[in-house]
Order: C-alpha cells, then structure tokens, then sequence
C-alpha cells in the first residue's frame, strides 16, 4: 500500500518521513498520473494561495475529489487543512471542499504569534499531542457531518474528521508525532483492501457447486 | 497548557513551509501582489532590488517602514525584510513591524564588519547568506534559522549560485564519509562549532532549509538550483527586470515545482520575452561583488 503526498510545494519530504517511519511508503504527488494506485493522499503545510493555484494549474482537483469520493482518506495539515474546506474567511474561492468548515487563514496573527503546545486529541489515546502552529489557520464553524477531534483551552477547533477527511491546523510531521498518519495509514489499508470477509467463499475443493 | 511562541521549530519550520516555492523581490505593494498571485510563496521587501543597488551604487540600508508595512497590509503571504550585516538596530526595527522572517544580507552595505546579528536574541526567525559549508553552520550558531547559498545578487548570471550550491552539498556529502574522529579536524576546518558539525555528518544535510539565491532568471536557472539540492529559490532582479514579470514569475514558480521534468520545464519556458539583461561575473570588479561580505 502505497499513501501519496502532494508535493507541489511546502514541507512534503516531512510527512514522506513521517509515513516511512510507521513503515508506510509515501509517493510524491505532483501530476494527475501520480494519484494513480495510492491508498490515500497527504495535503502538506505550505503556502495555501501557492498551492490551490498550482491545484488548479496541473488539473489535480478532480483526481483528488475522485479519490475522495472513491474513500480514499485524505489528510491535510495547515495549508492542507485550508484546501479542504467548503468556506475560506476572505471570500476565496474554495478548490477541493471536502470538509463541511469555515476556516479563516493566519488566525494566530504573523510568524511572530507561531507556538507550540499541548493538546489533547482523545481519538488518539490519552498521551497529548505536541502541536506546533506555524502561521496557523483555524476552524471557526464546523457542518453537521464534522467530527471536532481537538481544540485550544480557549474552544477553539484545532483538528477535524468528516467521513475519510482529516485535517489539523497544526503540523504532527514537524513534532515527531505518528499517531495521525497512524490512523490514516489505517484508514488507507482498510480502503485498500476492506478484509471484512467480505461475501461468502466456497469451499475450495467444491468450486464448481455454485449457489444458485 | 503552556503555549510557546517564537521557539526554534516554529522559527526554522516556517522556512520548512516555504520549501519548493519561490521567494521573490519586490519593492512596491503592486510587485507584491503580482508576485503573490503568480504563486510566490514569500516576498521580499526592499527598496531597490539588487541590479538597481548595484547600479546606484553608495550605502543601501534595511528599507522605510512604511514601505514594508504597505507591503505587509497588501498579501496574505510571509513577508520578508532585509537587514545589514551586523546592523542589530535595524532587525530590532524589522521585528517591531511584525515582519515574518529577516533576511541579514550581503546584498545591503555591512554595517559591522567583524561579528553578525545575534540572531538568537529576536523573536522573529533569520535567513542568512553562504558561500561554503563553514559560513552557513557560523551563521547557524549565531541562530540563523534558514540559509540561503549568496550567489552574486543582481546579475542575472547563475555562475556564482552553482558554485555555492554545489560547494555547500560537497562539503556536506565529505562530512558525512568521514569517520566519528576525523569530525573534530574537520571543525576547526570549517571554522564552525563541532556539534553542528557532527549534526550534519550524521545526518548527510543542514540541520536548516537552505535555499538558492542570487543570479536566478529563468525557470531552468530555478530548476537547476532545485536539481543541484536546493530546498527552494530566491529571485530578485530576475523577475522585475524582465520584460513581462507576471509571466516570468508564473514559470518560475512553475519550474520550482516540476524542476525535474524536462517536458514540463520546455512548456514554462515558451514565449517568455526577454530576461533580465544580465552580467558576466568578469565584468564586475572585485571590490564590488556583494558575495564577498559577510564571513
């Protein structure tokens, strides 16, 4: 199983080392032929108007909503995160709104209100994640169908799921934190291959008595 | 739970988000949105780029306030700003107006010709100029959070960019053969601390992004820089001194991206207009190159 990482621009290599790390091989996405037989597809950190216009430019946002909707999971971090979302504060035109939010860009003020801190994200156990926020956005409303995974002490929505979409507004790939491509690497395998035993299987020695 | 700003992974990882894009000089908030709507992923903010600098000739300084600030209120992007060497003053300025990262440069007049910025005193993160290995972990030790490789600013000519580049990834790629006990030597070599040097043995590249600046022109200048290791490209005079900027600076960005398909890099380069002017290396004496400065 392989997880695609798009790599147009920003921190990419992190979360192909991320992925290598839990034993997942990454492959870096940058033309639409390279969506073709990945598990799944990383959004890394970067600058957001740079990478929706280079989006746009290689034809890559109906592959991806392909992907998507064939249930892929897709997991974006900060820039990634913006991409995702239905609505973007400053009337930006959204480019793959998959996840049912309102985000508003650089939230935290410029580079020098960047932090790091502690959060408790509890669908990954109890140990808090280490979240570094880099010119962070944030997530200001959240759709019926939205998952919030965690917050700031002040309430405000940090990380998300919708279905097979997961996105935090911080950056695990820069904190030595698996536990979200973890669960995303799982949620690729169990798209891959659903292993649900599915569908009853013949004995195999009496192939040829098909049901009727 | 405690909330930290200003940290070391904050500082070097907003440079970790600019990498595989473009930086780009501009000098007026109109260059800056025409930079930031071709794709750049940061802009730098000064009042002359460097073929103008070299032109005019006299001290060139970190520029008006009020010019940054405008620059500041027009993109949504990271804004850069350029300080001169040693001038701790002037970063103090820079970081007052909230500028997203300093650039120490060569490029300015040095106002110290014996010691750097402290760069460790500020809130706001660093980007240092190189010509070898050595300067770049000096620059780190004094808390430079991201490199860039000199080149010779305000050319056109990507001569003294390769040079640097390949000069920094050779030295690393030695470090990295030798044995635990010969790292020590190497050292004092490169005249910069042992455990940055022993950081970068062990893991074969700078314990910072590092990219290419000064000479860049076209998107196969910015492709070869990315092909020869570079994390991502400054361009300064390159796309403002080009007959139609916004094009160039498109395919610029462009190249960044796809810098090792060929295909994709001959579709970008088509119909350009004509680059910037450009300067052989020869043509400029000794005494006026700006890769010089610094140490």
């Amino acid at each position: 199983m392989r997880i695609g990482v798009l790599a147009l621009q920003g921190a990419f290599r992190e979360h192909v080392a991320t992925l290598a790390a839990i034993g997942v091989e990454g492959v870096e996405v940058r033309l639409p032929g390279d969506i073709d037989g990945i598990a799944g597809l990383v959004l890394p950190g970067g600058e957001s108007t740079t990478m929706r216009r280079l989006i746009r430019r290689w034809g890559l946002a109906a592959p991806i909503l392909d992907l998507a909707r064939a249930g892929a999971p897709i997991f974006g971090t900060c820039a990634g995160m913006i991409v995702l979302s239905r609505t973007i504060t400053g009337d930006e035109e959204p480019i793959l709104p998959l996840l049912d939010v309102v985000v508003e860009r650089n939230a935290f003020g410029r580079q020098l209100d960047s932090f790091e801190t502690d959060l408790a994200v509890p669908i990954l156990g109890e140990r808090p994640v280490h979240a570094i926020f880099i010119r962070a956005p944030i997530v200001e409303e959240v759709g019926p169908e939205v998952d919030v995974l965690a917050r700031l002490d002040d309430g405000r929505i940090v990380a998300v799921r919708q279905g097979n979409v997961v996105a935090t507004a911080f950056h695990p790939e820069l904190a030595g934190e698996t536990r979200f491509h973890r669960l995303v690497a799982t949620m690729a395998a169990e798209h891959a291959d659903p292993g649900e035993g599915a569908g009853r299987r013949p004995h195999p020695l009496r192939r040829s008595r098909v049901e009727p | 739970m405690t909330v930290e700003t200003s940290t070391w992974a904050t500082k070097k990882g907003l440079a970790q988000m600019l990498k595989g894009g473009v930086i780009m000089d501009v000098v007026t908030p109109e260059h800056a949105k025409i930079a930031e709507e071709a794709g750049a992923v940061a802009v730098m903010a000064l009042e002359r780029v460097p073929a103008d600098i070299r032109a005019a000739g006299g001290v060139a300084r970190m520029s008006d306030p009020a010019m940054i600030e405008e620059i500041m209120a027009a993109v949504s992007i990271p804004v850069m700003a350029k300080a001169r060497i040693g001038h701790f003053v002037e970063a103090q300025v820079l970081e007052a107006l909230g500028v997203d990262y300093i650039d120490e440069s060569e490029v300015l007049t040095p106002a110290d010709e014996e010691n750097h910025i402290d760069k460790h005193a500020f809130k706001v993160p660093f980007v240092c100029g190189c010509r070898d290995l050595g300067e770049a972990l000096r620059r780190i030790s004094e808390g430079a959070a991201m490199i860039r490789t000199k080149g010779e600013a305000g050319t056109g000519n990507i001569v003294e960019a390769v040079r640097h580049i390949r000069t920094v990834n050779r030295e690393i790629r030695r470090l990295a053969s030798m044995r635990e006990d010969e790292l020590f030597v190497a050292a004092k070599e490169l005249r910069a601390p042992v455990e940055l040097v022993q950081e970068v043995a062990a893991a074969g590249q700078l314990p910072v992004v590092n990219f290419v600046a000064g000479g860049i022109a076209t998107p196969a200048d910015a492709a070869l820089a990315m092909q020869l290791g570079a994390d991502g490209v400054f361009v300064g005079s390159g796309i403002f001194k080009s007959e139609d900027p916004a094009r160039t600076a498109n395919a610029i960005v462009q190249a960044t991206t796809h810098y090792d398909n060929p295909k994709i890099l001959a579709e970008v380069s088509k119909g350009l207009g004509a680059p910037m002017r450009g300067i052989a290396l020869e043509a400029i004496p000794e005494g006026e190159r700006l890769a010089v400065r610094g140490w």
